[in-house]
């Protein structure tokens, strides 16, 4: 049995009271959302903490709401909630497609909508026991001084691989984040470009909220997104590569705006401005779709580079690359994502 | 060590636990409740499922001390407890016994090592609670989380559905498997 090294347990009610324990117990102190991720990490021990707040007795961080134009949703809601909302999957349907290809049901139900957004990287050397790692000399993710992705690397490359963050990130998501002060800031600067330290987030602050802006809705634009997840087993696994796409056509089903956004690469979700440049002024009707299609994909093969990181060879999700953003594309355009598994 | 107290199977169970128990932990080694399994232990097999609220969770990763208040179903509390009881009697008939999904997937003989077995027939109760006539696919999702390291799921399959017919008085009749979705026009690797 892998069991949890030993730990504090901290149970706040309210919000002020789980900053000021995380403020009052220091860097050794973690908040605790589903754990479906954290106490893996634990029971590895590819990550430490002294002491556990778990944020599940706070009510107000749970819930999905309208406001302002904005949808809002707390940290804490479950990914199963936020792939069943109706109002996310008729508004936003990217995020309700990402979170619905999150993990299995169980994990879903217990998992996060903030969580997912803060899961630790992964990579292959790291995602391993304790002893595993031990023998090969650890790594710099943790314990360790050498990375055995890059040789001679000096920066960690653990891949962020958070289905929801690149859905986000193509919907313009901003975050609420409480540390001395509430602050907002856009999702993307969430994220640094290092695996071992790969969020911006100082240890006593806490992830609040997240706000979407949500799109407007008139008879001139039309908004067509899709979540597309490479991966082996269409039921449980991590992403090998995800791609989010967020498409506004106008009345002659042109795209006047685009964006597209990754993960599973390397530490940071990224955003693709360049690739979806290459898609505007496309009429999605007419054969030009597909020209611009494969122009988008020769594009985005240049820009994303997978590494030996995450399970799945390099080369092949490599090549896979303008094959999902194709599929992704197409399932946005006719409302059909998400695309998920192993295209093969 | 703190004192839990635990809603397990309708009965409240108060047991002395560390802050860092799971939920398996206590299941297995403090309350005897061997039906919940330990398989990977990190969230990937679905063996450890348990029922929390009605809802499908992993027991290896709920640590005890968070759940207490809320209602726990493991697989030895599937069946009602007068039910069981009733089992006990020499003259207890076999519908007497078990669940009505524990009962269909004996029928269907969906089992070959059984390891997975707890954790899948409570996904499929849970299933068939929000849903009394699942098509194959919802069938197949709503059993996603749970592995089966002897690949009998055409038989665990055909068990919620015969769950779900018995259920609903139907006649069983095996559901066709779907068509694969068609590739769309215009593949290509580059």
């Amino acid at each position: 049995m892998l069991r949890l090294p030993p730990f504090e347990l901290l149970r706040p009610s309210s919000l002020e009271e789980a900053r000021s324990l995380l403020v009052e117990h220091g860097p050794g102190a973690r908040p605790l959302a589903g754990g479906t991720d954290l106490l893996v990490n634990l029971k590895l021990g590819s990550t430490e903490a002294q002491t556990l707040v778990s944020l599940a007795a706070i009510p107000e961080l749970c819930g999905i709401r309208e406001e302002a134009g904005e949808l809002v949703i707390g940290a804490m809601t479950p990914l199963a909630q936020v792939a069943a909302s109706e109002v996310v999957r008729s508004r936003i349907p990217v995020l309700a497609q990402a979170a619905s290809v999150v993990a299995s049901p169980q994990l879903r139900a217990m998992g996060t909508l903030g969580g997912n957004l803060l899961l630790d990287t992964r990579c292959q050397w790291i995602n391993q026991s304790h002893f595993w790692r031990a023998a090969l000399g650890f790594c710099l993710k943790k314990d360790g001084s050498k990375c055995h992705v890059v040789e001679k690397g000096k920066r960690c490359v653990a891949a962020a691989s958070n289905d929801t963050a690149p859905a986000l990130l193509v919907l313009g998501a901003r975050l609420v984040v409480l540390g001395a002060q509430e602050r907002s800031m856009p999702l993307a600067e969430l994220y640094s470009s290092d695996g071992a330290q790969h969020l911006t987030l100082a240890a006593d602050e806490l992830l609040v909220e997240v706000r979407v802006p949500l799109p407007e809705q008139s008879a001139r634009s039309t908004q067509h997104s899709a979540y597309g997840k490479l991966r082996r087993r269409a039921s449980i696994d991590f992403p090998l590569l995800g791609l989010a796409a967020n498409l506004e056509l106008d009345e002659s089903k042109t795209v006047r705006a685009a964006s597209l956004a990754a993960v599973a690469l390397s530490a940071q979700p990224l955003s693709l401005p360049k690739v979806a440049a290459a898609l505007l002024g496309v009429e999605t009707s007419g054969a030009q779709l597909e020209r611009a299609i494969v122009a988008a994909g020769a594009l985005a093969q240049r820009r994303l580079k997978p590494l030996d990181n995450i399970p799945g060879d390099a080369w092949w999700r490599r090549e896979m690359v303008p094959v999902l953003l194709g599929r992704t594309l197409r399932a946005a355009l006719s409302d059909t994502g998400p695309v998920n598994g192993d295209p093969q | 060590m703190e004192v839990l107290s635990l809603k397990v199977n309708g009965d409240t169970r108060c047991l002395a636990a560390a802050p860092q128990a799971t939920l398996l932990e206590v299941l297995r080694e403090e309350l005897g409740l061997t039906g919940c399994k330990q398989g990977c232990d990190k969230g990937d097999c679905g063996a450890c499922t348990v029922l929390l609220d009605g809802q499908p969770v992993l027991a290896c990763l709920t640590l005890a001390a968070l759940v207490q208040g809320r209602e726990i179903t493991t697989i030895e509390g599937l069946a009602p407890a007068h039910r069981r009881r009733c089992a006990e009697s020499p003259c207890a008939s076999k519908q007497d016994k078990l669940h009505p999904v524990q009962d269909a997937f004996d029928e269907a003989g969906a089992l070959q090592c059984g390891f997975c077995q707890s954790g899948m027939i409570l996904s499929a109760t849970a299933l068939l609670q929000r849903d009394d006539d699942p098509k194959r696919e919802t069938i197949r999702e709503a059993l996603s989380g749970n592995l089966c390291r002897c690949t009998g799921y055409t038989q665990i399959i055909e068990a919620v559905e015969r769950a779900s017919d018995e259920h609903a008085g139907r006649e069983h009749r095996p559901r066709a498997w779907e068509q694969p979705a068609t590739e769309p026009a215009g593949e290509g690797e580059s």
